[in-house]
């Protein structure tokens, strides 16, 4: 099987492969480009005299559960993130796997945490192959060193549901870590020692996988409710002491910043939003994990207050910030698609405006439309921008793979997205000539924020008239790169080699990027 | 990279937490060149400019041969340049400065009586603190030798401020620096006058006498080096004898205002500091008074507590009903508490505009007396007024033209 082959220079200007892992990829053609034809994919008929009579589909172990699915080696095993840092299962299906002396498997997380570096042991031993997901961290350090059999592949949140339900990955096996679940299946994250919130991420895998084991630390009597995952998927479930750490499933990324210099960036993307009009009775938006773009919604909140107007509903990432708009009426509704706090989990259970939504409903790009496309502001970060408004997400200034792409890419079809950065972090310009990695065409990014000035995409007349006269720091993209060269000194690198070692799908599907492996000098 | 306990020397920060900085040890040998080591965190993009610099300064300084480790959390290369001096003025008797490019932006003056409502104190020896400080639009900024660097750390300390006021951009914020107390701290001097400072703050000041070897100084400087921009004093005041000598201290040759330091006041006087401040009450009034007399601003102490917005308001608040002009301040956030409730509010804004206006047109029709409807205006009061109009043109929160529109709406009325 080939790793990597047919390398094209794809719309983005970006060199690819058009084989990867051995089967066929498609090249990013541009924004909105690839029209998919066919049918989904569908999972296998199931029949009910093959399960047990009275639904209970209890069996004693993970290992007894991977072994009844019929794993073998190759098969490709998914797990989610919806523990975060706090994930105690991916790890021991990987042992259960490596016990059975299973080899190359692929990995589909729909996220990966510092918690699976111990995973590493598994790249090197061939028991899994490659990795189609994120590699955060130490993993992203240990593929862009080209230690990986595979070739990695990244996948939006939103993406990842495209490529589940149009076949381009199929998922033999996977396993559902769930807070509360019934005998039956069903499951919930809502409830129980390691509630999590909601369990969309996993909503793909439940009704495509040929295989679907629910994992959970708190059985319930029949019924599970509310059934975020259908038992009438689930093959088998498994009981386990503990399945998370709820401390760590309630990441430390959800506070808001106290650094004097994130606070201003998001005064000054708040008063962006105000002054271009976006800020008024009924909007909508969206706000990611990071301290700078929570603080974001108190401002917005602030102008909610002292205005009399309320938003119509924010998109989450949940927190106890939201959750005080929605109590507070500054709100109508939360759409939730990952629970970041306890208080995000207690709305959700408790408020019937705070909603469930799943990749499916926000992000997927082969449906008939999503939620993302109409919100009216996304604020998200980024590693770095170029002077086209190209923007990276997944690798430093080094060529370090070192992120996942989250909703990030789904997120850029919202009516405005603006970025706030700092202009440098450290001695790194954050602005520069070309990013490492695509994974942003700049034709989707409109404003980026940085302390010492602010950039509006020339695109985007409309916003470039609204904000003439404005008390804010407007200036040219290329003013921010030089403002920062001329404080920073002009940065060399990344140095990397003609070996790719990972990919960046797009939302389509096609590729749009290349990681390739660094050379270590 | 090994080196000797007894003869090597160090300077800089490392280790966790952290960033812009970085730290140099650094060996004088005899024989091997030079041996340079870096280990940074932005080696990839930056590690060969690293080492280029570090080689150029070592010919500067005549070093041939040397073994240096750099630790390097992303210091800007002023950072880097400051430590290296630093670095090779511990290991060997040298005169010769290396300075970096003075920016051309750093190149302003102030005015004696320029507005000082905020100045943000921030630690001399922690570069992460000063590169962003401008953005965040303080009055001034204070460059701290004394109570804010240890004292193991002075040294250093001197080369990476003086780094600072010739390289870094506080767009527009004046220039302070807190020397350490009088004597000792004349020598911090021959660091900042040279390099586009426009104000010293003189710590524990306790009588005239100090200041006039601080002019002294300064004037010696100057003298040598053709620095000329004028360099304001702040003298401290932070003890029972400062109180008592207030007077003489804001008299004195470019003094433009004085600043009260409470936690040294309360430590002198052996009492609590408390949040309502009965105890500091006579040390504050008598700072403002002799402020006053003298011509010049008065400055209230930092108000500690930076999470408290509300509690830092209602100090802003009582300071200003005090007489105080500006007060000090340890974090940005601060900042704009202090500056919108020391600036005239839309009330004091709104009398002052009618009393000046009614000065105005007793001008115009030649009579002594000016009235606003049937109460008589001292002229003091005028003259407050006008203050307060200055200020809030100045602060943007009037137009200049402000007499025309008020002239309509009275019209209109």
């Amino acid at each position: 099987m080939s790793k990597y082959d047919k390398l094209v220079q794809n719309a983005a200007g970006r060199v690819v492969p058009q084989i990867i892992n051995g089967s066929d990829a498609i090249a990013f053609q541009g924004v909105g480009k690839y029209h998919p034809t066919g049918r989904k994919y569908a999972p296998p008929i199931a029949t009910c005299a093959d399960y047990p009579a009275d639904g209970n589909k209890i069996v004693a172990g993970i290992k007894e559960a991977l072994v009844r699915s019929g794993i073998r080696d190759g098969m490709a095993i998914s797990t989610h993130h919806h523990f975060r840092n706090g994930d105690l299962v991916a790890q021991q299906v990987f042992d259960a796997a490596a016990e059975l002396g299973i080899k190359g498997l692929i990995w589909v997380p729909s996220a990966s945490f510092e918690c699976h570096a111990p995973l590493i042991k598994y790249l090197e031993d061939g028991t899994i192959h490659h990795i189609e997901g994120s590699m955060n961290g130490a993993l992203g350090k240990f593929t862009s060193e080209g230690k990986m059999q595979g070739l990695g592949v990244l996948r939006s949140h939103g993406g990842r549901y495209q490529a589940i339900q149009d076949g381009d990955v199929h998922i033999d096996i996977t396993v559902i870590a769930a807070p509360t679940a019934d005998c039956f299946g069903n499951a919930t994250g809502d409830r129980g020692p390691a509630a999590c919130g909601l369990l969309g991420f996993a909503l793909a895998d439940s009704q495509y996988a040929d295989r679907v084991i629910v994992v959970t630390d708190n059985l319930v009597p029949f019924p599970c409710v509310p059934w975020q995952i259908h038992g009438n998927y689930v093959d088998f479930v498994v009981q386990l002491d503990k399945i998370g750490i709820p401390e760590k499933i309630v990441s430390g990324t959800t506070e808001i910043t106290k650094s004097p210099d994130r606070l201003l960036l998001a005064e000054w993307t708040a008063q962006f939003c105000d002054e271009a009009g976006i800020v008024q009775d009924g909007f909508s938006f969206q706000a990611g994990a990071g301290g700078t773009a929570l603080s974001i919604g108190i401002y917005f909140a602030e102008m909610c207050r002292q205005r009399g107007i309320k938003a119509r509903f924010a998109r989450g990432g949940s927190n106890k910030y939201l959750v005080k708009m929605l109590e507070e009426g500054l709100l109508d509704y939360i759409l939730d698609g990952q629970t970041f706090d306890l208080d995000g989990v207690r709305s959700m259970r408790e408020n019937s405006n705070h909603l469930n939504t799943s990749p499916f409903t926000s992000y997927n790009y082969h449906g008939k439309g999503n939620f993302a496309q109409f919100v009216d502001v996304v604020i998200l970060g980024a590693t770095e921008v170029d002077v086209n408004f190209n923007a990276n997400v997944v690798t430093h200034s080094d060529g370090y793979l070192l992120h996942g792409i989250g909703g990030w890419m789904n997120c850029l079809f919202s009516k405005c997205v603006i970025l706030p950065v700092p202009l440098f972090r450290d001695r790194m310009p954050v602005i520069r000539d070309k990013v490492t990695t695509i994974c942003g065409p700049g034709e989707l990014i409109d404003v980026i924020v940085t302390e010492r000035g602010i950039a509006i995409n020339p695109l985007r007349t409309d916003l470039i008239e609204k904000m003439k006269g404005s008390s804010l720091p407007i200036k040219t993209i290329e003013e921010l790169k030089h403002e920062a060269e001329k404080i920073c000194g002009k940065p060399a690198g990344p140095y990397v080699t003609d070996e790719p070692v990972a990919v960046i799908k797009w939302v389509d599907g096609t590729v749009i990027d290349t990681v390739w492996r660094v050379d270590k000098r | 990279m090994e080196f000797n306990v007894l003869t090597a020397v160090t300077a800089g920060n490392k280790g966790k937490g952290v960033r812009s900085d970085c730290h140099v040890t650094l060996e004088l040998t005899s024989a091997g060149g030079k041996e340079i080591a870096i280990e940074s965190k932005v080696q990839v993009m930056y590690g060969d400019d690293i080492r280029r610099q570090a080689v150029e300064m070592l010919d500067y300084f005549k070093i041939e041969h040397v073994k240096m480790l750099i630790e390097d959390s992303g210091a800007l290369p002023y950072v880097l340049a400051a430590r290296i001096e630093a670095a090779v003025k511990m290991a060997k008797s040298e005169t010769i400065e290396y300075l970096c490019p003075l920016l051309p932006e750093n190149i302003y003056h102030t005015s004696r009586d320029k507005n000082r409502f905020s100045r943000l104190y921030l630690p001399g020896n922690t570069p992460s603190l000063a590169i962003n400080a401008g953005i965040h639009k303080p009055d001034g900024i204070i460059l701290d030798l004394e109570d804010a660097v240890a004292p193991a750390r002075k040294f250093e300390a001197k080369f990476l401020v003086r780094n600072t006021l010739r390289s870094i951009d506080f767009y527009g914020a004046e220039r302070m620096v807190r020397i350490n107390q009088v004597p000792a701290g004349l020598s911090d001097l021959d660091f900042v006058v040279p390099h586009q400072v426009n104000l010293i703050l003189v710590p524990k000041c306790e009588s005239a006498e100090q200041i006039r070897l601080v002019n002294e100084k300064i004037s010696e400087i100057k003298a040598r080096t053709g620095a000329s921009q004028p360099i304001w004093l702040m003298p401290i005041i932070e003890s029972a004898m400062g109180v008592l000598k207030a007077l003489e201290i804001a008299q004195s040759e470019n003094v433009v205002a004085l600043a009260i330091g409470l936690e040294d006041y309360t430590a002198d006087l052996g009492v609590k500091r408390t949040q309502e401040g009965t105890e500091s009450f006579f040390a504050r009034s008598m700072v403002v008074n002799a402020c006053k007399a003298a011509g010049i601003q008065a400055i209230d102490s930092v108000y500690s507590d930076v999470a408290n917005m509300e509690g830092l308001k209602d100090n802003v608040l009582r300071s200003k009903a005090l007489g105080f002009d500006g007060m000090g301040c340890i974090h940005p956030r601060q900042i704009r508490v202090i500056h919108e409730n020391f600036a005239p509010d839309a009330d004091e804004i709104e009398k002052a505009k009618k009393i000046v206006n009614a000065f105005i047109e007793a001008g115009e029709k030649g009579l002594g007396v000016v009235s606003l409807g049937t109460k008589m205006i001292d002229q003091p009061v005028v003259k407050r007024a006008q203050k307060v109009i200055d200020l809030a043109v100045n602060l943007g929160k009037l137009p200049t033209g402000w007499r025309e529109e008020f002239l309509a709406n009275q019209f209109a009325k």
